[in-house]
Formats: C-alpha cells, sequence, structure tokens
C-alpha cells in the first residue's frame, strides 16, 4: 500500500530520469542502485560470470575445444545435457499451469502462473544460449528454419519446436512486462490471445518434451538399455510433466524464502494450498512414470545388465523415481506442505540424473575410455545458469511475477 | 475471454504449416530399397597386407595435410585407431588384430549405409545417401549441432573441435567427386593387393559371396555390411569372425531411420486433436464466462 501512495506523489514530479529510475533502479538514484548491488551474493556470481564470459569468447575464438572435453564419440557434453536436456523438461512449468489455469479454469493457481509461464521461458531461453554456445556454426541457427530442411529428422521436431514455443512463451509473458511498462493496449491484445497461445504451448511441448527422447531412439547401441527404450518419448513427456510441477514448488519456497518483498498477500498466502495441490498431482504423475518405467524395461527385456556400477547408478536413480510419489502421497495426506516441498527436490533430483545418465554419463557405456568433461565446461555451465538466475531476479524486482500489477486488478487472463 | 475469428486462423495455420511438416518427415522415412546402380565398396580382409597405402592416398586425394606420423611408419599398429582426421590425417584408418595366431588387417571408414542414420539424424539435410552410393555432406547447410556423430552407430563422422570459424563434418566420401568423374576411388586404386574392390554394390555382394562359396576354409560365411544397419555399402569379407575385429555386432539388421519413423508419425495426430480436445474442455468450462465479461464491461 505504501507504494502505491509514493508513486502518487512522486507523479507530479514525473521526469524522464524518474521514469528509467522507477522502471530500471526500484526506484532508487543510478548510484544508489549501483550501491545497492553490492553484496556477497552478487560479487560471486560477477566473478564466476566473468570468468564463464572468457571462456565463451575462447569458444567462438579458438574452436570447441578450447572449453569443452566433447570428442568423435561423445559429441555432446554438459552444454546440452545441462543445457536442453535437463533444462527444458523443468521449463514444462509454463505450460503445465497454463493449461491448469486457462484451460481447465483451475483459478486455485492463478497466483503462481505468471511465475510458471517466465520461469518455462528463461528455462527456453537459456536452453537456446546453451545450444548457441555447442553448435559448431551457431551463426546458422536459423537455417532449418528457412533455409534447408531435414524433415526426417527428430532434431529438425526440436528445432522448430523449441523455436515456436521460444516466441509462444515470450508473447504469454509479454503481458507482465506490458503492465510494467504501461502499455495497455498491447497488454490486452496478448491477453485476447491467452486461449491460443495455452493451446499452441500443449501442441509444442507435447511433442517436443517427448522428442528429446526420440532424439536418442536413433542410438540404441549407445544408451545404456536399462535407460533406452522404444519407450522413451513418452518417458521423457511424463517426467517433464512432473518436472514443471516440481520446478513450481520450488521456486515458489525460494521466491518466499528470498524475494518476499517483490510478492503480495494473496501470492504469498495461495502458496500452501497451491504446493498441496501440485503435490496430489506429482504423486499421480510419477506413480504413472514408476509403472511405465518398469514395463519399459520388462519389455525391452534389460533387466540382466542391473549389475556393474551402470546398474547401481540405475538402481540409485530408480529408488529415488520410486520414493518421490509415495512421499508426495504422504506428505498431501497429512497436508504437511515441508514435506512435500521436500518431495519435490527429491523428485527434481531423480529427474536431473534421469536426463544426465540417459545423454551423458551412460551414453557409450560400451566404450572403454571415457572422458566426461572438462572443468571449464562445469564453469560455463555454472555461469549462464548464474546469469539466468540473474535475469529472473532482474525481472521479478520489476514486473508484476509474483504480484499483480495495481494498475490492472480485476483484469486477469482468461 | 473468446475465441476470436482471429485465434481460430492462427491456430488453423499452424495446424496446416506443421502438418505439412510431418507428413514430409513420413515421407523421408518411408521404407526404401536403394537408388538402382549404386556403388559401393568390398574389403576383403584375407588380402590386406597393412601397408597404408590406401590411408596415404586419401590423404593426398582429399588434401588432408601432413599426418603427424608417417604413412610408411608401422608403430601405429600398436593402438587402434580411429578414422578421424585429426588423429590419423585420413578419412580411413588401417588397424592390425592378432587372431588365433593369424596377424589380420583391417581398414576402418565411413560404411555409406544404404538408409543412413547420420542422414536421418541431420535437421539441415546437409547429409545426403547420393544416387551413386556415397554418404555425402553439404558444407554449405551444416550448422553443426552433431547429432550425426550421436546417431551413427558406427562412431564414424569427426568434428573439427579446433575450427571457430568453419568446422567441418569429417569423413570419407567414397572420392564422390572421382566417381561423378568415372575415376575409381582413391583407397582401391592404391591398393597394391586389391583388398579393396570398388563397383556396383549388387555386383559386389555377389563377387563377395562368390569368393566365400568358392574357399569356404579360407572365408567365414557372413559378408558385413549385407544386412547390417539395414545394409551398407561398404561391405566386408573375412577369414576370422568379425567380433574379434572391433566389429559393431550388436547393431541389428534394421535400418536406422526406422527407429525414429513411429515417433515422427505422430506429429499430425498430436497437432490436429489437440486444439480439438483442450478447445473442448476450454469451452465446456466458460461456457457462461462470456455474459460475466460483458457485464463487467457495463459496469466500468
Amino acid at each position: 500500500m505504501t507504494d502505491m501512495i509514493e508513486i502518487e506523489d512522486m507523479r507530479k514530479t514525473e521526469t524522464v530520469e524518474f521514469w528509467i529510475n522507477d522502471l530500471f533502479f526500484n526506484r532508487l538514484s543510478i548510484k544508489d542502485y549501483v550501491k545497492s548491488l553490492i553484496n556477497p551474493f552478487n560479487i560471486f556470481a560477477g566473478i564466476i560470470v566473468l570468468i564463464g564470459l572468457a571462456f565463451i569468447f575462447m569458444r567462438f575464438a579458438f574452436g570447441l575445444e578450447q572449453i569443452t572435453d566433447s570428442s568423435n564419440t561423445q559429441a555432446w557434453g554438459l552444454f546440452l545435457g545441462v543445457g536442453l536436456f535437463v533444462g527444458v523438461p523443468f521449463s514444462a512449468s509454463g505450460f503445465v499451469m497454463g493449461t491448469a489455469v486457462y484451460i481447465f479454469g483451475l483459478k486455485k493457481y492463478q497466483p503462481v502462473v505468471t511465475n510458471a509461464i517466465l520461469l518455462g521461458f528463461l528455462g527456453y531461453l537459456f536452453a537456446v544460449v546453451f545450444l548457441m554456445t555447442d553448435l559448431g556454426r551457431p551463426w546458422r541457427i536459423y537455417y532449418p528454419m528457412i533455409l534447408s530442411f531435414g524433415p526426417a529428422s527428430v532434431m529438425f521436431l526440436v528445432a522448430w519446436h523449441v523455436a515456436l514455443y521460444l516466441s509462444v512463451q515470450a508473447l504469454e509473458f509479454s503481458s507482465s512486462a506490458f503492465e510494467w511498462l504501461g502499455l495497455r493496449g498491447l497488454r490486452k491484445l496478448i491477453v485476447s490471445a491467452t486461449l491460443g497461445l495455452t493451446i499452441a504451448g500443449i501442441m509444442l511441448s507435447t511433442l517436443h518434451q517427448s522428442a528429446l527422447g526420440a532424439m536418442f531412439l536413433l542410438a540404441p547401441g549407445k544408451v545404456h538399455p536399462l535407460w533406452w527404450s522404444s519407450y522413451m518419448p513418452w518417458l521423457f513427456f511424463v517426467s517433464a510433466l512432473a518436472a514443471g510441477l516440481v520446478y513450481v514448488i520450488i521456486v515458489s519456497k525460494l521466491t518466499q524464502m528470498f524475494m518476499k518483498n517483490r510478492a503480495d498477500e494473496k501470492y504469498l498466502s495461495s502458496l500452501d494450498e497451491i504446493t498441496l495441490g501440485i503435490g496430489k498431482a506429482c504423486a499421480l504423475i510419477l506413480f504413472t512414470y514408476v509403472g511405465l518405467r518398469l514395463t519399459s524395461i520388462t519389455y525391452e527385456n534389460a533387466w540382466g545388465y542391473l549389475e556393474g556400477p551402470y546398474g547401481m547408478l540405475f538402481l540409485v536413480e530408480f529408488l529415488l523415481f520410486a520414493m518421490a510419489p509415495l512421499m508426495f502421497f504422504y506428505g498431501v495426506q497429512k497436508k504437511n506442505v515441508g514435506f512435500v516441498q521436500v518431495s519435490a527436490l527429491v523428485t527434481m533430483i531423480a529427474i536431473i540424473l534421469n536426463r544426465l545418465n540417459t545423454v551423458y554419463i551412460t551414453f557409450n557405456w560400451q566404450l572403454p575410455h571415457r572422458e566426461l568433461f572438462y572443468w571449464k565446461e562445469v564453469i560455463v555451465v555454472i555461469a549462464v545458469l548464474i546469469i539466468e538466475v540473474l535475469v529472473y531476479r532482474w525481472i521479478v524486482n520489476r514486473m508484476p511475477v509474483l504480484r499483480q500489477h495495481p494498475d490492472f486488478i480485476g483484469e486477469e487472463h482468461g | 475471454m473468446k475465441m476470436s475469428r482471429r485465434d481460430f486462423v492462427k491456430i488453423g495455420g499452424s495446424i496446416v504449416a506443421m502438418s505439412l511438416m510431418g507428413n514430409t518427415a513420413a515421407a523421408g522415412t518411408h521404407s526404401f530399397t536403394g537408388y538402382p546402380d549404386r556403388y559401393g565398396m568390398l574389403s576383403d580382409l584375407t588380402r590386406c597386407i597393412g601397408c597404408r597405402r590406401c590411408e596415404a592416398a586419401c590423404n593426398k586425394a582429399n588434401n588432408l595435410g601432413t599426418p603427424k606420423t608417417s604413412f610408411e611408419d608401422t608403430s601405429v599398429f600398436e593402438e587402434k585407431r580411429r578414422p578421424y582426421v585429426a588423429d590419423v590425417g585420413s578419412y580411413t584408418a588401417v588397424n592390425r588384430f592378432e587372431v588365433d595366431g593369424k596377424t589380420v588387417y583391417c581398414k576402418v571408414q565411413c560404411m555409406h549405409c544404404e538408409e543412413p542414420a547420420c542422414v536421418s539424424a541431420c535437421l539441415v539435410g546437409a547429409l545426403q545417401k547420393s544416387p551413386e552410393g556415397p554418404v555425402t555432406w553439404n558444407e554449405k547447410v551444416c550448422i553443426g549441432c552433431r547429432y550425426c556423430m550421436t546417431a551413427c552407430p558406427f562412431y564414424i563422422p569427426a568434428f573439427e573441435y579446433s575450427s571457430a570459424f568453419d568446422p567441418k563434418i569429417q569423413k570419407c566420401f567414397m572420392c564422390h567427386q572421382r566417381i561423378t568423374n568415372g575415376i575409381v576411388p582413391a583407397c582401391a586404386e592404391a591398393c597394391p593387393v586389391e583388398a579393396i574392390t570398388f563397383g556396383k554394390r549388387d555386383k559386389l555382394l555377389k563377387l563377395a559371396k562368390s569368393r566365400i562359396w568358392g574357399e569356404p576354409d579360407k572365408y567365414i560365411d557372413h559378408v558385413y555390411g549385407e544386412r547390417e544397419a539395414g545394409g551398407t555399402g561398404w561391405m566386408y569379407i573375412s577369414g576370422v569372425p568379425f567380433s574379434k575385429l572391433d566389429f559393431q555386432m550388436d547393431i541389428g539388421t534394421t535400418a536406422y531411420p526406422e527407429l525414429t519413423k513411429d515417433f515422427l508419425s505422430i506429429v499430425n495426430l498430436t497437432l490436429v486433436s489437440w486444439p480439438a480436445v483442450f478447445g473442448g474442455i476450454y469451452l465446456m468450462n466458460h461456457k457462461d464466462k462470456k455474459s460475466h465479461g460483458e457485464e463487467k464491461e457495463v459496469q466500468k
């Protein structure tokens, strides 16, 4: 409330400088704003980001071998392993919550839907950043769209869908940006397209989340038999639904801890109920996933591969997946929000492990010598992820994500 | 919110566009029995003497620069090499194996599959199975995604990790340029013992079988590449089991594009049914929403 009164008072002396400070510097002068940025987290983040950017520069000046251990046998390393194959499933947050609120009309989840879409959008945006770092000729990234087509390739599908879906999510989120900039007309236009955008999001997400698994259908001798299955597209899709949901639970918790001052009462007070509701859905989705996983391994007759280190790795991953739905079920029954949040964390770890195991750690399991990654690769990955967090924070600090914009209350979507 | 005509057009347009994509995808992976009169190669491992002249000829024909070790040096046989230019200065590498007291040399290079995994993996169509037989690569459109390397069951395509501005996919192209000019590929021409035979694939297969038929004690009864991965353009016959010569024995006889064909066929289904399903649910849910909205407008 105090915020609003301040705005009213200061509008009388509105100047370009005020407008800039209001939009970009959290209503501080540039000097105070820069001062406000100096804290241990930002200094640490800044150092890592600078080193990461230096490595990325080296890569563009002297070739990929400068910063990765990717080889002719192991063509993809951490950039795609983390950026694309782990980042994208969690970015399902936008389409899952969008569907719940705008298609199924579950108003209960309205307070988190903007945040879920922003998280999805940034996940895809940074998947593209990772992809651009990894591509041999990134300046040709648009070739599959307009210049040269390989429609028999699953990667072609992924490229098109990621590009289209990135645009769809940018449009979906733009309504918050327009509220922030006070562009009422544009906002109205976007809000009127919500249904179309949401359905486009469902079509594109169903196909490319599963396509990420389908890409590895082409490598049956390389992905370990406990992970390779003709059901891979559907395993990837079902687990992406869970990934999107647990991502919302976890980030909601983090915003409660670190960004409380950017959230409104409605958002903060609804989180417990929302977490429990999502937890229920997660229990069902993960039960389905575990069942599908068990039957697919049986179908491929791969249980004989349980011996050895890869078998152990599988058991660890599978134990986490098997625990998760039981934990969600228990947490929801007891209405224990903290327990549901821990269950979400367990699920997140299981899904990260699953993606990295499939595309990276067990990949080429039959080859004797494998070098997985180079330390510079790890630094670049951490640096890009920190940039993603900083961009997220920058946006949440300015735009109505965890709160409703006071000028637009009562004008929700859908 | 109501579904405006504009939304309908928008959604409809995207469905049509994406359905077209789906259709061409299905057509691209449709069952294929191979171009008529395509060329292939036959390696007879009972004849190879490990002279490495094929490597040298390959290097020269493709201008691959000075190799790390000379092509006369036999110390390279100490380890098993892959045909990666950065390592061996050639699109092919000869390895030595000791099998049951016999020394066997085996040349490795692109297998030029009948229906290649790399071609079906390539999202810009840079890799193609040419009608003449070689699997070729178009530098002008490659974006360097390296999915071909992930897909190839034979671990053949190599990438120039040291190049920042024009990293190439490097592999044997069966001297495509020479073939179209009516010249035999460099390695086959250089081989002093006719261990590498160039010709129409159909005829080479008959030749391979007649050699096995003529000397059943000398050869094992297997033409590697006749059916592996749906058949390959480069085939091998040998006196010792291929499993002892580091050949991939677990790749089956299915052509690799078949592995993703089923998945690609659901693209249309999803694009067409989801708008109906979810649009329908929305309309059931929000039937009386419109009148509420109008009331609100009036109040303002």
